[in-house]
């Protein structure tokens, strides 16, 4: 059906097949990706474990597993709202539903072969920048260029007088992200070397996050609550405070990612306090999100969208919470390069960002496929494998983290903190194999909902109609 | 509360985002190019080469066209003996030099003006080859390492000093580092010991200088595992690292590293073909007590994988 929507005229393409698509697409990778994830934490917890196949070894996996969930799955569900919140917020509708298909399409034909390629080992060696840059100027133009088009379009082609803030991030934040990539590939395109190249390296990653994964994922709560509950926004003025305290705060703290590192002490003492200062944009958008669900919060228990939704929000505290301090230079070098660290990197893209986008695809592909969900009994089921899985993870890293850094500060033998780990290894494996069945359940009841949900009727929403099973 | 119109939104954008490049981007590139290159940064350049990774020159990142490091005893043109030992670093022809070599201003102040004053880095071409050595040398009372064009000022060629070290004294370094990369090594291990007690446990962390003309620096961010950028000060031995990759609960129980045992590729020193399944019968078999000892681990062919990256980790991190 793509094949064939992708050579029609715009005008007879049905609103919606974009998102539709590109919802899929996001799910699918979210299955892979999560399911790489536990595969990898097997082999962390039983090294012996599929071994002596180059193809199946840790090396090999672990960055295909990083940028698939990236990439593909939040990445992807980026796409797939702004698909369908833009027109919606501008009172219009899609630029170009054509183009919208043209992305997705190139989008997973990108994907897969940048990350076939990673498998093999043909790698950049920079961390989150490993697609080798031929990939990322597919990214860069192929992917990002046509979804900012028709962004842009779409907001210049508005017929409301303003533009909400949900779309102030989408204009900016594919801009961003499109520079950031720019400048992130330079030491490849233009070969610098050494610590320009190390820190450009953290200075991609950390922007990638900052300037695209949290405030894109921040942006369609503000669209997905007020919408869900039918409360307005508690504060416009303070979703402004938001968006530009993260353009002026969050584009610069890469270097604290790179605290051990010989890197001019005034850099990092600048990048600790903007890291700092993240905090302003974080308490902003958590309690404009939490203020405005005055008077619904049975939806939290009664609305699947909701409960998503918001526990991404709940996340965000101590997300932030930890991102703020964590990177100074009192309490970095105890926990720097140990599991606290991935924890708290799950914690943003698995706990707070995932589960935003979580909903916003529930929400969207239930409106533009004008079905309701087929199942909520399914729907809960997700939501708690992926919560309880999510918080084993998190738990568990964090703890192994703790370990680690006493360890290290401690001069223990490194051999005894790999012993002292292993219980925590398992239950990261455990965890992440939660959060992977869930997904599984979600992509069937997905598929379902597009068969054999209930069709809702027009000028109605999906979540106004009662659940079926 | 009606929406109120934004007149300087695209613009707003523009001119914060660009104030934070510039403190971000164009502050630090002014420290950058200040660095001095150590002796530890010209050798680590001149036996990587270009670049590590993907590149034309190596699409596949296998290691190919990569310098190849070797130890002289003595002088390949004159045969004079050499003591102690020196390493050069050999571009056979058409290999791409180091980004030092093609930019010296990369190499910093000083070290800049010795490699092409005393070094004639310039006049080295990478359609005959060039043999390169850091040396010692005075730049405004101040002592520095400079590189030195050997072809040129000692009349060493490629194929020349390749067949006076032999492959005994020859270190696939490059190829090591590319192995290193491409088999995601560097997800658990880092090579940056940090500014704290572990640098008791790991060795000192490294200088400003350290690092010109390398690329990629791969840190590493996740420590799983022991850093390792001075592991050959720790532990030198290869027949442990030997045994270590193929299996590495062989010489460490606990070790939750995986096997490395592909990278011996299909057959051992000898040219006969390593037989991986009977090897994991009879590890199992002395697993389950079944053997008193542990089956014998192949000996790496020369142009194996695993003996390019315990090259690596032998010559340069130490």
């Amino acid at each position: 059906m793509l094949m064939k929507y992708l050579f029609a005229k715009n005008d007879e393409i049905p609103a919606g097949s974009a998102t539709i698509f590109f919802g899929f697409s996001s799910i699918f990778w979210f299955v892979v990706g999560t399911g790489l994830g536990s595969f990898n934490a097997a082999k962390l917890a039983f090294p012996d474990w599929v071994t002596g196949t180059e193809l199946f070894a840790f090396g090999h996996m672990r960055q295909v597993h990083v940028l698939a969930v990236i990439i593909g799955w939040i990445s992807m569900a980026f796409g797939m709202t702004m698909m369908y919140m833009t027109p919606a917020l501008g009172n219009t509708k899609l630029w170009s539903e054509k183009l919208g298909l043209w992305t997705v399409f190139l989008w997973n034909i990108g994907l897969s072969l940048g990350l076939l390629l990673l498998w093999m080992g043909i790698t950049s060696g920079r961390e989150y920048n490993d697609l080798i840059w031929p990939i990322d100027l597919v990214v860069i133009f192929g992917v990002l260029l046509p979804l900012g088009i028709n962004v842009w379009m779409t907001i210049a082609h508005r017929k409301t007088q303003g533009i909400y803030i949900t779309n102030w991030f989408f204009g900016a934040c594919i801009f961003m992200v499109m520079i950031v990539f720019l400048v992130g590939q330079s030491p490849e395109l233009f070969n610098l070397t050494g610590l320009t190249e190390a820190y450009l390296t953290f200075w991609f990653a950390h922007n990638v996050l900052g300037l695209w994964i949290t405030p894109v994922a921040a942006a369609i709560a503000y669209y997905t609550i007020p919408k869900l509950t039918g409360n307005p926004l508690y504060s416009h003025r303070i979703g402004h405070l938001h968006f530009w305290a993260i353009i002026v705060f969050y584009s610069t703290p890469a270097s604290h990612h790179l605290m051990s590192a010989p890197l001019p002490e005034w850099l990092k003492s600048f990048a600790s306090v903007e890291g700092v200062l993240i905090l302003i944009p974080a308490v902003a958008f958590v309690a404009n999100i939490l203020l405005t669900m005055k008077g619904k919060w049975t939806m939290f228990v009664e609305n699947v969208e909701t409960k998503f939704s918001i526990t991404g929000v709940l996340l965000a505290i101590p997300l932030n919470m930890q991102g703020g301090f964590q990177q100074t230079r009192a309490i970095n070098w105890y926990v720097h390069g140990t599991g606290w660290i991935v924890a708290h990197a799950h914690l943003a893209l698995l706990g707070m960002s995932s589960f935003l986008e979580a909903a916003a695809v529930y929400f969207g592909l239930q409106q533009m496929l004008r079905r309701k969900l087929y199942s909520l009994t399914l729907a809960n089921l997700h939501y708690w494998f992926f919560i309880v899985g999510f918080c084993i993870y998190w738990i568990s890293m964090t703890i192994a983290g703790l370990i680690q850094g006493a360890g290290k500060i401690y001069e223990v033998p490194y051999i005894d903190v790999v012993v002292a780990e292993h219980p925590y290894m398992i239950a990261r494996w455990v965890g992440g194999t939660m959060v992977f069945t869930g997904n599984v359940v979600w992509l069937f009841n997905m598929w379902m909902t597009a068969r054999e949900g209930t069709l809702v009727p027009e000028g109605r929403y999906a979540h106004e109609l009662a659940y079926e099973r | 509360m009606a929406f109120r119109r934004h007149k300087f939104g695209s613009a707003g954008i523009g001119l914060m985002f660009g104030f934070s490049m510039c403190i971000t981007l164009f502050g630090p590139s002014n420290d950058f190019r200040s660095g001095v290159s150590t002796w530890v940064g010209l050798d680590k350049q001149l036996s990587l080469g270009r670049v590590i990774g993907f590149s034309y020159e190596d699409p596949t990142v296998s290691g190919d066209g990569k310098p190849i490091t070797v130890i002289l005893n003595k002088d390949p043109k004159t045969g004079v003996a050499i003591d102690p030992p020196i390493r050069a670093y050999v571009y056979k022809p058409g290999v791409k030099f180091s980004p030092g070599v093609n930019h010296p201003e990369l190499l910093g102040p000083g070290v800049e003006d010795l490699s092409m004053r005393d070094g004639k880095i310039s006049s080295a071409s990478m359609s005959s080859g060039a043999v390169f050595t850091v040396s010692k040398g005075v730049f405004n009372d101040e002592e520095v390492d400079y590189i030195e064009n050997a072809s040129a000022t000692r009349g060493w060629t490629p194929d020349k000093t390749l067949r006076t070290a032999g492959d005994a004294n020859s270190r696939y370094v490059g190829k090591g580092k590319t192995i290193y990369i491409s088999e995601g090594c560097w997800w658990c291990h880092t090579l940056l010991p940090e500014q704290t007690q572990d640098w008791q446990m790991f060795g000192q962390p490294p200088f400003l200088g350290d690092f010109n003309g390398e690329m990629p620096t791969a840190f590493g961010s996740d420590r799983k595992a022991p850093d390792i950028l001075h592991v050959a000060s720790r532990n030198s031995s290869r027949e442990w690292m030997t045994m270590h990759f193929f299996n590495p609960r062989l010489v460490q129980p606990n070790s939750i590293m995986p096997r490395f045992d592909y990278l011996w590729g299909k057959q051992d020193a000898n040219g006969n073909s390593i037989d991986f399944a009977k090897w994991r019968a009879d590890y199992s078999d002395y697993l389950h007590g079944k053997r008193i000892y542990a089956p014998e681990v192949p000996e790496p062919a020369r142009d194996s994988e695993v003996r390019a990256l315990i090259d690596w980790i032998l010559t340069s991190l130490k």
